[in-house]
């Protein structure tokens, strides 16, 4: 994968991430033993906190609560909100 | 608790002002199939539900249901926004922005308030989650009108993403339906 260009590219990349993420964990409730699934959902998940992390160190945090860190200063009140499109 | 993301779960982009189609899409937001009543319908419910997995299935697609409600709201908000009054008249909507101007409010599509009797919590498993696939089914089609309805494609698109999920949320609760069965059939006998 390319290096990404700019925060769009960046977050649609961690909402496909967590998208697999949202359906493989449904599935999973009901198929806890299908192993394939589970090696998938780990997979991404591990490639989701990388992409997360990167996408906060520039862009600030995605979540509030002590979930994420914010360096130098207080980045959560920043814009833009979600529906702020 | 819950922790908010700030991110929405799909993408919401709008080709422009369209108030007539923000007042059909609210019922989405605020209607008796919408996603407000999915979400607190599948959070009330899990509390008696008899397995851990149903626990989970209801705690997991009731705080999907929530990210869906940000979705429908980012929907309205950004079809309402830059509307004229002319074109909120026009669209049969000056009733709404009497009472909520270009606020965001739980109505469906004709003004009608949100009202809890939308759900149920009956504490019996089998009839909840049968309420809970016909409540998916009942949003898919809703989805399938508001296509229907829609004159801006990329509205549709994430109209189309929301109905998918309801498929796929109608397919989990099936699964976790014959689980909670089984659980049952072998712990009681009427
Ligand atoms: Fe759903």
């Amino acid at each position: 994968m390319r290096p990404p260009v700019n925060r769009e590219e960046l977050l649609l990349r961690i909402q496909a991430l967590e998208f697999t993420g949202i359906d493989l964990g449904l599935y999973l409730n009901t198929h806890p033993n299908d192993t394939r699934a589970l090696a998938d959902y780990n997979q991404i998940s591990a490639a989701l906190a990388q992409t997360r992390a990167a996408y906060e160190q520039a862009f600030g945090p995605l979540m509030n609560f002590g979930q994420s860190q914010s360096r130098c200063r207080w980045a959560w009140v920043d814009e833009p909100w979600p529906w702020e499109v | 608790m819950w922790v908010y993301e700030k991110k929405l779960e799909y993408p919401v982009r709008v080709s422009g002002p369209n108030p007539k189609l923000a007042k059909t899409v609210i019922t989405q937001y605020g209607g008796p199939d919408g996603e407000l009543a999915a979400s607190l319908r599948y959070l009330t419910q899990r509390y008696t539900m008899p397995t851990s997995q149903a626990k989970g299935v209801l705690t997991d697609i009731g705080t999907e249901e929530l990210a869906h409600m940000e979705i429908v709201a980012a929907l309205v908000y950004n079809l309402v926004k830059g509307a004229t009054l002319g074109e909120i008249k026009a669209a049969g909507m000056e009733g709404y922005y009497a009472d909520h101007d270009r606020a965001l409010y739980f109505v469906n599509g004709d003004g009608v308030p949100w009202i809890a009797s939308y759900i149920q919590s009956k504490g019996d498993p089998i009839a909840d989650l049968h309420e809970n696939m016909a409540a998916e089914e009942k949003a898919r089609a809703t989805y399938e009108h508001l296509i229907n309805l829609s004159d801006d494609p990329l509205v549709t698109d994430v109209l189309r993403f929301l109905r998918e999920r309801e498929v796929v949320h109608f397919q989990r609760f099936g699964e976790t339906l014959n689980i909670v069965h089984d659980f049952l059939n072998c712990r009681k006998v009427w």
